[in-house]
């Protein structure tokens, strides 16, 4: 693809129309679960009299902070169903929302540095291929031929012993998913509306029945939390509480480059993953800030070792400049696995806790919590992450096993 | 282009005629002049045009002479390439080799070679920016006697007054002013003068982050050891930001031919550098600035025609001035378009309505040069990075801060301050307060100036000459698709236009609807003009989705129940800029390079590898190494003609057979000291030491509060108060922090102190059956008997070397081993006198991976390899570690529906029935039949249900066949049971066993 030419957006995207007194189901969130989700209410269960409230613009949080990386090569049985279904549905998303959204299968490749590195990267590519899962473990050549930028060079600190790869996975441009469900569900009839906060629940005899908002009560069948990190202040306000933690996530670009990184690389060791998306910036992902909280910005320091990372692994990079920082949000749960699934207030339900894996999610989630919202009941897909694994134990730790970021 | 120069003035600006420099710009030789741009010689020598545009290919030229230039793009060729460099903040030096970019770069693939290094500095007062405002308040700070640091991005200080040498400053011609306060700081003992310092960062507590060109401007002579960019960590008690203004284009057809320039950057290049950008000028302006333009141009002997869009009123006084002074002065009347394609060869000037329409014919009026000032937007970038308030200025046309941060202050242009006075008192007058606000005043007791700053206040407005807010001029042939908003990213007026018809509202989407301010000028240029042509296209219902929170954004807006102000509901399409807002202000203000964050952590200091005090004999004895968290740890110890697999097998016969030794120094260990220290290992192991004997070890597990296994290590009681505790060597630092967590935040109350001493010992282990003679020939004084010396005890002692020992008798092998313990330094020693004692029997070392052998035939877990967070003590058939009647971390989770009944990932030892193979670890282990007809090729049609994976697996000496470990589903209920293990496409038989394979009686522990 050239990378000095760009596709045009639809003319046409979302309408922009008043609250409505009442829907069958309000989303909280207009990122790109909430309209993914709304998107496949309309679609899959022909519920369209649904509103997607958002407190500030579509797709401003972390759809808009991600480093866009698509991929479904996770550990347990569990992550990797929901997200290989996810990554399925990213296969045919262009045609189905008729929209080029960049979406391209350039592969990810998760280098290992060191033999438990091998060892780990070893077991998912077994675990992977079981599970249906299109993985495979390579040497350090096979990593130079995929990705002729790596210095794999046996004197560096940590030196590339391998990796895995996934040829399938990928990347894709963020915002114009968003926009591409939201115009979709926009012509299906949802009401998507911005600068409209939620601000309290109305919950009659256990039941949720409506959410007030910044622009007046609105009642509701059925309210679909989809907040990320904010979650925890919305279940705050409805009563209970949801087991998530909010760190800042930095992530950054250079300015544009021809093109010369043709795939994805994910090193968890040296901490770094980077891409370079169509129009030829370095897109890189830095690791999360260990405090919690709200604020989308990070410290420095995380982003000057993002750097010395950058350079150890590319030393192409040296002299590309850092453009543009900025923080997401990320709310991770003490497994690094989702929630999605009922909650303790009948009528509403919660997803959240993606941590920094929500992006490439968007269309798995959006699909398995249409259905959880349409029949009350878990899909086969989210069945395993629901809220009661917290008291139950039945975590599906993913930090720790899998050892991969995201 | 040659070497003419023939743009150059014969007289006047701030360069060095007597050094000529000369660069090369795709392949012609150009000449300059020491002080000049690669910007400035390309004017002074007539050149323009520059790379053409990123996606539609038209031709560009220089637009400004400042870091915000969109168009202007070069690589430098060198020792690493280095491109996307703006040639108007480049200074030109010899040697320069350059290449126009298209708004492209192109990354150099060789390894930088260049030193980048870091300082790290505190200082009471830091001010960004040295022009009037900047040196003003450095020169009052630094006269309390406070410490200064003042950053400037230029080569050169003074700011805006770099291109008004001449005007006169305090009663001095600017030049000279500055030259007096450069020399006032410099003889100042506490400041220091950072030029070629981008301050781009501005962080909590004043912590500002900027980046130093050190050594491309010396010509190679900067020297050994100077490192080419250094990044500046400066923590400011106070900080005072005098970051200046930008100049705004003005949206027009055909806005982006070369020859259009940003009119403060003709006054620029011709005060600062005497270079003449057109012969033949239009200066366009909506604000009085532009005037200043017109005068410059005059003055270096070119013609000027004045075209201002207001129409009397404001502009009345400046335009009478210049009509005075001979000059053409159209007002109420715009460009409306230009002919020329890489060069301006006329501007078509017509009267406009009060929306920018044209109004009669346009008149056609040759040219070469079209200087433009849309107003000024204040360069608020470190303010906003830290959530500084803005507010849109009707007066001044910008966004401008409403108050400074806390513990911050602004002066001069960045509030709108936009005359040189102005910015003099408000500069020495925040340079007083900020160094006053850390405890320093003048020794003198009295202000240096009179600082009328209420004066300043209410001149300001005036003294800008209100702005005329034309957002956008109609062309003669209508259409907006040349209409340039966004010059670096191609973006039109008609994108925007085409981002509110697709139903874009907030400032955001139509940022990522268009890309513009996306660009490395990240908005300077196009920014604020996108922002006031949305205030032509939205409406009062518009507005309703217009989101809340954006940074000069009327808080207002947003607010429930009614539209903000300036936006009737449902009437007039008058919102203001503020109703809008801007997008977000990121670090970094200007694109600094990946390698200079590095700084020196690149290479071998990328993470400094930790290497143990016997690591050179290591390596003398051919030691292949493993990197284990930071450590450089023995691997295998290959002897000529050996591979790995027969070192290792030599290493294991010499463990179980004889004696073998290893450097285990790398172990994390932890001292943890105080009243409550028993009490506190009580809470954090699964397992009890409270009443562990003075004298005694014990193996303890940690665990995380969901019940998994998180490290392990033997603790040793050395006295009432004090323990002493190892952890695995990658997880020591993670442990210390785990425990300091504890103690600090959740049992503040307990008297316990923990403290690494890591560092401080270096440990020999001394392995196998004859382990006992060798550790009696070191310690003579030491009773080594069975009786005397029992497992799990220690014993402190002085070695024959004189050297004092701390001896465990522990074991990871299952066999009679000891661990000698002695101070760091003497840890090689001791290393070579085990070694010497040893001879005689043959002592051989051994490295990792023999030690993974060794243990795993005893089935001993390692912590990360064996278990991954998933654990628990009992999966590992540890039950007996874990204590039923303390509390400690992760208890309760055991009584979790999970850890009840079947179902649970335990470790098992798994034969291969083919004992040769070796099963790679992390292969994965189904139940027999389940893989149906997959055969390993590609991949099944279906989710094969998996029962666990190997964790370890290798080749044993002691039985004569491979094993592994692994953690599979109910395993202790199916040992005996054939499973299919699944790797690289193929499957293999193995059985499943009891973990412990070796010496299941323990009997081999006392020798």
């Amino acid at each position: 693809m050239n990378q000095r030419e760009l596709p045009e957006h639809p003319d046409f995207l979302w309408a922009n129309p008043e609250p409505k007194g009442s829907y069958d189901v309000v989303i909280v969130g207009a990122g790109g679960h909430g309209l993914a989700t709304a998107y496949y209410l309309a679609k899959h269960h022909g519920i369209t009299n649904v509103a997607v409230l958002e407190r500030g613009w579509i797709a401003g949080g972390n759809m808009a902070r991600n480093t866009t990386i698509i991929r479904s090569n996770y550990l347990w049985d569990e992550s990797a169903a929901i997200y290989e279904h996810s990554l399925k549905l990213w296969e045919g998303l262009e045609d189905e929302l008729g929209y080029d959204v960049f979406f391209s299968q350039r592969g990810v490749l998760n280098l290992a540095h060191t033999l438990q590195d091998v060892r780990d990267s070893v077991r998912r590519v077994e675990a992977n291929r079981l599970n249906v899962v299109d993985a495979e473990w390579v040497d350090p050549q096979q990593v130079k031929q995929l990705c002729p930028i790596i210095n794999i060079a046996d004197d560096i600190r940590y030196p590339v012993m391998g990796g895995t790869y996934q040829p399938r996975a990928g990347i894709a441009k963020h915002d114009w998913v968003a926009w591409g469900y939201a115009r979709r569900a926009s012509e299906l009839g949802v009401d998507i509306i911005q600068n409209c906060e939620v601000t309290g629940f109305v919950i009659d005899s256990g039941r949720v029945t409506g959410v007030e908002t910044s622009r007046g009560r609105i009642n509701a069948g059925k309210v679909a939390l989809c907040a990320a990190g904010h979650t925890s202040v919305l279940a705050e306000l409805a009563g209970f509480r949801v087991p998530i933690q909010s760190h800042p996530l930095q992530a950054l670009v250079s300015e544009l480059h021809e093109i010369i990184h043709p795939t994805v690389v994910m090193s968890n060791h040296v901490h770094v993953y980077v891409s370079q998306a169509h129009k030829g910036e370095l897109v890189m992902g830095a690791g999360i800030d260990s405090y919690n909280g709200y604020g989308q910005r990070g410290s420095f320091h995380i982003i000057e070792h993002q750097m010395s990372a950058a350079v150890e692994l590319f030393p192409a990079f040296s002299r590309a400049h850092l453009l543009r920082t900025w923080g997401g949000i990320v709310d991770v749960t003490m497994d690094a696995s989702p929630v999605m699934g009922r909650s303790p207030v009948d009528g509403m339900y919660v997803n959240c806790g993606w941590g920094t894996g929500g992006f490439k999610a968007v269309p798995g989630a959006g699909f398995a919590y249409a259905h959880t919202i349409a029949t009350d009941e878990p899909h086969e897909l989210n069945r395993g992450f629901g809220l009661d694994r917290f008291v139950s134990g039945a975590l599906i730790d993913e930090h720790g096993a899998a050892a991969v970021a995201h | 282009m040659g070497a003419t120069q023939p743009q150059r003035l014969e007289v006047g600006g701030a360069i060095d005629r007597s050094r000529l420099v000369e660069l090369v710009v795709d392949g012609t030789t150009v000449m300059g002049f020491a002080g000049d741009t690669v910007a400035s010689a390309l004017v002074a020598n007539g050149a323009l045009r520059v790379g053409n545009s990123i996606y539609r290919g038209r031709p560009r030229g220089i637009l400004s002479a400042g870091v915000e230039e969109p168009n202007a793009f070069v690589l430098v060729k060198g020792e690493h390439d280095e491109s996307m460099l703006p040639a108007t903040t480049l200074e030109l030096v010899s040697g320069l080799d350059l290449r126009l970019l298209d708004g492209i770069g192109v990354l150099d693939q060789k390894p930088d070679p260049a030193e980048y290094d870091k300082m790290h500095v505190h200082t009471d007062v830091a001010v960004v920016g040295a022009g009037p405002a900047g040196l003003a308040a450095a020169r009052e700070a630094a006269a309390t006697g406070a410490r200064v640091v003042l950053f400037e991005q230029d080569f050169a200080l003074g700011g805006s007054l770099l291109a008004q040498p001449d005007d006169l400053v305090e009663g001095l011609p600017a030049a000279q002013w500055v030259e007096r306060v450069r020399a006032e700081l410099e003889a100042a003992p506490e400041v220091t003068v950072l030029t070629r310092t981008t301050a781009f960062g501005s962080y909590d507590s004043n912590h500002v982050v900027a980046v130093e060109k050190r050594a491309e401007h010396l010509h190679g002579t900067a020297g050994d050891g100077v490192s080419r960019q250094r990044i500046w960590h400066v923590t400011a008690g106070q900080l005072v930001l005098a970051t200046g203004a930008f100049e705004r284009p003005i949206v027009f057809a055909d806005n982006d031919v070369p020859g259009i320039m940003l009119a403060s950057a003709v006054v620029g290049y011709i005060g600062r550098y005497a270079a003449l950008p057109g012969r033949d000028a239009v200066v366009f302006t909506t604000n009085d600035s532009g005037y200043a333009a017109a005068h410059a141009l005059v003055r270096a002997g070119a013609t000027v025609q004045v075209v201002d869009a207001r129409d009397g009123g404001p502009g009345e006084r400046v335009a009478a001035a210049a009509t005075a002074a001979g000059l053409t002065v159209r007002t109420g009347s715009a460009v409306v378009g230009v002919d020329g394609d890489v060069a301006v060869e006329a501007a078509w000037i017509a009267r406009i309505d009060a929306d920018g329409a044209l109004v009669g014919d346009a008149e056609r009026v040759p040219c070469d040069l079209v200087a433009v000032s849309g107003g000024w937007t204040p360069n608020v970038s470190l303010h906003s990075q830290r959530q500084g308030a803005l507010h849109w200025d009707d007066d001044l046309a910008g966004f401008v801060p409403t108050a400074p941060v806390r513990d911050q202050h602004l002066a001069g242009a960045v509030r709108g301050t936009y005359w040189t006075e102005g910015c003099l008192v408000e500069g020495a007058a925040v340079g007083q307060t900020a160094a006053a606000a850390v405890g320093f005043t003048r020794e003198d007791g009295c202000a240096a100036t009179d600082l009328d700053v209420a004066a300043v206040d209410e001149e300001r407005a005036a003294r800008a000459g209100r702005t005329r807010q034309l957002w956008l001029v109609e062309s003669r042939e209508g259409g907006y698709a040349t209409h340039f908003v966004d010059l670096q990213r191609d973006n039109t007026a008609a994108d925007v236009l085409r981002a509110t018809g697709a139903g874009m509202r907030s400032v955001e989407h139509v940022k990522r609807y268009t890309s513009i301010s996306t660009g490395v000028d990240q908005g300077r240029i196009g920014a604020v003009n996108a922002i006031g042509l949305l205030t032509r296209l939205l409406t009062g219902d518009d507005a309703r989705a217009i989101p809340p929170g954006q940074p000069g954004q009327d808080e207002r807006v947003g607010a429930p129940g009614s539209a903000p102000d300036g936006i009737p509901a449902g009437g007039a399409p008058r919102p203001t800029p503020g109703a809008i807002g801007n997008t977000t202000f990121r670090a970094p203000f200007t694109p600094v390079a990946f390698v200079a964050l590095a700084g020196r952590s690149r290479g071998e200091l990328f993470d400094a590898a930790r290497t143990t005090p016997v690591h050179p004999w290591h390596v003398d004895h051919g030691a292949r190494f493993e990197d284990v968290g930071q450590w450089k740890r023995p691997w295998y110890y290959p002897r000529p003609g050996e591979d790995m697999d027969a070192a290792v097998a030599r290493e294991c016969r010499a463990a179980r057979e004889g004696v073998a030794f290893m450097d285990a120094t790398t172990l994390g260990k932890i001292e943890i000291r105080g009243g409550d220290a028993g009490e506190f290992l009580n809470r954090v192991y699964t397992n009890a030491f409270k009443k562990l004997a003075v004298g005694k070890a014990r193996y303890g597990v940690m665990c995380k509060p969901d019940g998994m296994v998180f490290d392990d290590g033997v603790v040793l009681r050395l006295a009432e108060d004090r323990y002493f505790a190892t952890t695995t060597t990658g997880g020591a630092a993670r442990v210390l922090e785990w425990l300091e967590e504890w103690s600090q935040t959740e049992w503040p109350e307990l008297d316990v102190v923990c403290t690494s001493v890591t560092e401080q010992w270096a440990t020999v282990a001394v392995v196998g059956p004859r382990s006992r003679d060798v550790i009696a020939r070191l310690a003579p004084d030491l009773d080594v008997s069975k009786e005397a010396f029992g497992f799990m005890e220690f014993r402190e002692t002085v070695l024959a070397s004189g050297i004092p020992a701390r001896i465990c008798r522990i074991t990871f092998s299952g066999e009679l081993a000891f661990e000698i313990n002695v101070p760091t330094w003497f840890g090689l020693t001791v290393w070579e006198d085990v070694a010497a004692a040893g001879a005689d029997f043959d002592i051989t070392p051994y490295g990792t991976e023999t030690m993974h052998v060794l243990r795993a035939e005893k089935a001993y877990p390692i912590v990360g390899q064996d278990t991954d967070g998933t654990v628990t003590p009992q999966d590992l058939g540890m039950d007996w570690i874990v204590s039923t009647t303390k509390d400690f971390i992760g208890k309760r989770s055991y009584s979790r529906a999970s850890h009840q009944g079947a179902g649970r990932k335990q470790l098992v030892s798994v034969l291969p029935v083919d004992r040769s193979l070796r099963l790679p670890e992390g292969a994965q282990l189904v139940e027999s039949g389940a893989l149906g007809d997959y055969t390993g090729e590609g991949l099944p049609a279906r989710p094969i249900p998996m029962l666990g994976h190997v964790t370890s697996s290798y080749h044993s000496q002691a039985l004569g066949r491979s094993f592994g470990l692994a953690l599979v589903k109910d395993g202790r209920n199916r040992i005996g049971q054939t499973l299919i293990a699944s790797f690289e496409g193929r499957f293999a038989e193995v059985e499943v066993a009891d973990a412990v394979l070796y010496d299941t009686e323990g009997a081999r522990r006392d020798g």
